[in-house]
């Protein structure tokens, strides 16, 4: 272990002369990647939420000829009214952006990039080529899934769960074509950077950790991180298997997922597959990965949480257990959403079982953040509002899914908004709000400046009371059966009653997504005229605010600190201050917390 | 026009944000601006915790009242229906309850413990009998409502032949409908899409050498007998779609390849349907919107909306191309006598061949 960090401190004396292209673009640095994956995050984040306030007008003002549609839309918008194929695009597009390249290589990628190193005494990651080979195969993937939009048949347009035949047969929908093939492309090489990276997470956790940094002393942040890239690692290859299959399917004649199809007056050839097992494998990776997203997000709020609260974490060993068995249950839930697809009712009975099981460890954590903050001394920084926001509506988002986990209950909202309201509130709401909570919280880390608190502030409430005003009313409009993924709901005058609803929920949406403006301003003049940051602003506990703020490769001059304690040793009595960092050794007499 | 309100919405919003801003930064004047909250910052943000509850209470309130007595949440059509009504009406009562507990303790605590100098955090690292309680309460809670809907949904799958149900095929195919009836036998024909003759008018794939086949009647409007039980085997052409009937909470997906089941049993003719309280009055707010809007589209010239009247409904509710939004069939349940009338009517799928 020590010999190995010599050599690291020797490697990093070598690198005083970089040049432009490995300090910025090629960089082997764990800092500047944790950058890139955050930067290119954002700006395909800019392009999920504009696609999806495009969508949304639709479905307030629907057919309504729309100068926005005409200027962005071109040929799919003849006249400035927004065509049937390019609403399910759009709405694709946007699923597809949101979930994997913001939530899973924009938060996971930054944040695991940043602090796993920092956090636990590593100079760098276990091998920093790897991770510069990931980083540049996710900004690949984002390249081409970005290529689809301009295909001419357009862009992928089956939903993001891309369920065949739809997404097999070119006949059945134009984005099927060129459009699917690109995101499939894109998405294969996803995986890949996704693999690698999480890999490199597990390793760098397990064999570097600093002396006495052992793993009832890490923080709950590479806690989650590293059980997250341990999820991905084993369940992001049974997507890369379903999308192997698909692709014979597409274009080698194969039947995995294709049985007896008549479309367009003909009969294809596809004998005995099952679109079913595509939907098994797709959810085999597709629950899981909304656990990948949270999960990141939980670690980053409890962490804040507790530095801002002054106070240890709650229940540090039950936030520990709580995060595996989320990690162990969520592998065996994937059926809760295949109660309809035609599956075995019996297996039904079981996912019922197992889904609402996963709501056990999750109260859990909701309750230990609640005790977090109770008696603390609370600092209401931009991170730590955002950590508040992310309980709230984890909370409203999580409970719903008692509705949707009860098969019986799902036979009815089952693909309607309620759906739509339940997986933004829990996981794409929250996890955003993680994700805002970790850039102001470790902004100063990143960029050595500070982000002005009072745009912080304004950008948290418009957007806390946005995400409501969309989010919440869709759960009603669910449960009156309004199905998800309609282009218009004009052709059912059933729903009528609705229409209303719907432009405040597309009002809302637009001014969420304008506060969203506050933010990039200031993310971005920040890092050249933010005020300068101090080494420690937040007072905290954990390593990474024991190195310079200014970057260097290798993160600390001489030797990599020691760790004494826990990282949550906040208002402990018995010190002068009101937190004590892990590498400060315990006192005469000090007991370390039998937490 | 709405495009342009978009942008005076936007351009308003902007303005308003920059204001914010100046009123915020002005707030800070001389003070030390170091980005790091102060006493008054934590003060006016735990007071915003108060109002974002307040909040969430109202929205809540606010979208129970306005949007929550729709009829599809009480009156369900079919037998199982008022069950799954029940155990979602329990089930919500203990996600408000919990909900609004929850939100409250946090937004409180927020406000009540907001930081301020010279204060000292309690250090309180674990707690076990308090772990041990709420991890017991979920687990109680959430048993019942296993244990209730595992029942609920057991009773709902298992459709048994005992009870003698009307047999009919439901057929999807991009965008459109079609149901199949198994004639006087009860018994569908063999199907499958390779046998498709367009020419012949055999639209679904019906084996003309089967003997069940004969008798076959093919719809595209599906009626009921009430009170019968009816045994739905579903199948589809091209693409995935599903079978989504809300006013009989009934869903099931359409495979290509595979007939998936539902059955159910309806309780409420379509007439009956139509004279209830609940569905008069949403009807009427339905029309009253619909002829607003026609006055709109008379002033451009353009043909009015016609009026409303209720229908149940099957929706297409899987994603399944193009007109996915628009892929529909009325379902009209009615005495057996209608019924029996109605069937009288239709022609056998023997007769419906073109030779
Ligand atoms: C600006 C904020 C957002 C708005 C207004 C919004 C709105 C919507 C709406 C209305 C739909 C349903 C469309 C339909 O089914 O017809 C949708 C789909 C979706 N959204 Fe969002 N969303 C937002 C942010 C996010 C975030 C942060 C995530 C991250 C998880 C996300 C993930 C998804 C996914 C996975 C779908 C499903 C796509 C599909 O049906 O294939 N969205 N969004
Ligand atoms: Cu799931
Ligand atoms: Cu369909």
């Amino acid at each position: 272990m020590s010999a190995h960090a010599d050599t690291h401190e020797a490697h990093a004396e070598h690198h005083h002369k970089e040049t432009f292209m490995t300090k910025y673009i090629f960089s082997m640095d764990h800092k500047m990647i944790a950058k890139q994956y955050l930067i290119t995050g954002t700006l395909m984040g800019i392009i999920g939420v504009i696609m999806s306030l495009m969508f949304r007008i639709q479905i307030a003002w629907p057919e309504e000829p729309n100068v926005i549609f005409e200027a962005l839309l071109g040929k799919w918008a003849p006249g400035g009214v927004m065509d049937a194929d390019i609403y399910l695009a759009l709405v694709t597009i946007h699923g597809t952006i949101m979930v994997f390249f913001v939530l899973t290589a924009g938060l996971s990628g930054t944040f695991s990039n940043l602090l796993i190193p920092l956090q636990i005494g590593a100079r760098d990651m276990a091998s920093g080529f790897l991770n510069m080979v990931s980083y540049w195969l996710f900004f690949i993937s984002s390249v081409i899934m970005l290529i689809s939009l301009f295909v001419e048949a357009g862009p992928a347009a089956a939903g993001w769960t891309i369920y065949p035949p739809l997404s097999a047969l070119p006949m059945a929908q134009g984005g099927s074509g060129m459009g699917m093939t690109l995101w499939l492309i894109s998405m294969a090489i996803f995986i890949a950077s996704s693999l690698l990276g999480s890999l490199n997470y597990i390793v760098t956790v397990i064999n570097m950790r600093t002396k006495g940094m052992s793993m009832t002393r890490l923080p709950l942040t590479i806690w989650a991180f590293f059980v997250t890239a341990i999820i991905g690692v084993v369940s992001f290859p049974v997507l890369l298997s379903a999308a192997l299959l698909l692709i014979m399917d597409r274009s080698f004649g194969t039947s995995f997922f294709l049985s007896d199809i008549f479309i367009q007056g003909e009969v294809l050839h596809y004998q005995g597959g099952s679109p079913v097992l595509f939907e098994h494998l797709f959810w085999f990776l597709g629950h899981p990965e909304v656990y990948i997203v949270i999960l990141p997000a939980m670690g980053i709020v409890s962490e804040i949480m507790a530095a801002n609260s002054r106070k240890p974490i709650f229940g540090y060993r039950a936030m520990i257990a709580s995060i595996l068995a989320i990690a162990f249950l969520s592998t065996i839930v994937w059926g809760h959403h295949m109660f309809v697809s035609g599956m075995n009712p019996f297996l039904g009975s079981v996912f019922t079982f197992t889904t609402l099981l996963i709501a056990i460890p999750s109260a859990v954590k909701a309750f230990n953040w609640i005790t977090t903050i109770w008696k603390g001394n609370i600092q209401m920084n931009p991170a730590m509002v955002f950590s508040i926001g992310f309980v709230s509506t984890f909370i409203t988002g999580g409970l719903t899914g008692i509705i949707l986990g009860d098969s019986a209950l799902d036979i009815n909202v089952h693909d309607t908004y309620f759906v739509i309201a339940h997986f933004h509130l829990v996981m794409g709401i929250s996890a955003i709000y993680g994700m805002f909570a970790g850039i102001y919280h470790w902004y100063p880390k990143m960029f050595g400046r500070m982000m002005n608190k009072n745009l912080g502030y304004i950008h948290f409430w418009i957007t806390a009371i946005s995400a409501y005003g969309v989010f919440f009313p869709m759960h009603f409009i669910g449960m009156a059966g309004l199905p998800r993924r309609y282009y218009t709901n004009s052709t059912f005058p059933l729903f009528d009653d609705l229409a209303n609803t719907n432009v405040i929920i597309t009002v809302f949406a637009l001014i969420g997504g304008a506060a969203q403006l506050i933010y990039l301003y200031n993310f971005f003049t920040s890092m050249f005229y933010g005020k300068r940051a101090v080494k420690n602003p937040w007072k905290s506990t954990t390593l990474e605010w024991t190195t310079e703020v200014k970057h260097i490769h290798g993160n600390w001059k001489g030797d990599i600190p020691h760790v004494y304690r826990w990282p949550y040793d906040y208002s402990k009595p018995g010190h002068d201050v009101d937190f004590v960092p892990q590498n400060v050794p315990l006192k005469e007499g000090e007991e370390e917390l039998q937490h | 026009m709405t495009a342009l309100l978009t942008i005076l919405v936007l351009v308003c919003i902007a303005i308003a944000i920059w204001q914010l801003v100046k009123i915020f930064d002005l707030a800070q004047v001389g003070k030390s601006n170091d980005q790091i909250a102060t006493d008054k910052d934590n003060a006016i943000n735990g007071y915003l915790m108060m109002g974002f509850l307040a909040f969430i209470y109202i929205i809540t309130i606010w979208s129970v009242v306005e949007l929550g007595d729709l009829p599809l949440l009480s009156n369900a059509a079919s037998e199982h229906g008022a069950q799954i009504d029940n155990l979602m009406v329990i089930s919500l009562a203990v996600i408000f309850i919990v909900q609004i507990i929850t939100q409250f303790l946090l937004h409180y605590f927020a406000y009540k413990y907001k930081g301020e100098k010279g204060k000292t955090a309690l250090f309180y690292a674990d707690n076990n009998t308090l772990e041990f309680i709420w991890t017991v309460i979920p687990v109680v809670v959430l048993s019942g409502l296993i244990i209730y809907g595992l029942f609920t949904w057991n009773t709902i799958m298992n459709v048994s032949e005992d009870d003698d149900p009307i047999v009919v095929e439901l057929y999807a195919q991009q965008f459109s409908w079609k149901a199949r009836y198994g004639g006087a036998d009860n018994t569908l024909g063999k199907a499958n899409v390779r046998l498709i003759d367009i020419d012949r008018a055999n639209i679904l794939g019906v084996d003309e050498s089967d003997p069940n086949a004969q008798d076959d009647v093919i719809v595209s409007e599906v009626h009921l007998p009430v009170g019968r039980p009816v045994l739905f085997k579903i199948r589809s052409q091209d693409v995935l779609h599903s079978a989504y009937m809300p006013h009989f909470r009934a869903q099931m997906n359409c495979v290509p390849g595979m007939v998936t089941q539902f059955g159910f049993t309806p309780t409420i003719t379509t007439a009956e349907m139509r004279q209830t309280p609940d569905m008069i009055d949403k009807v009427a707010k339905i029309n009253k919107i619909r002829a607003e809007k026609s006055e709109e589209l008379i002033a451009k010239g353009e043909q009015p909306l016609e009026r409303y009247e209720f229908d149940y409904l099957i929706l297409c509710n899987k994603i399944c191309g193009k007109s996915h939004y628009n892929m529909q069939m009325n379902i009209i349940v009615e005495t057996q006598e209608e019924f029996d009338a109605w069937m009288k009517e239709q022609k056998t799928f023997k007769n419906s061949l073109i030779n």
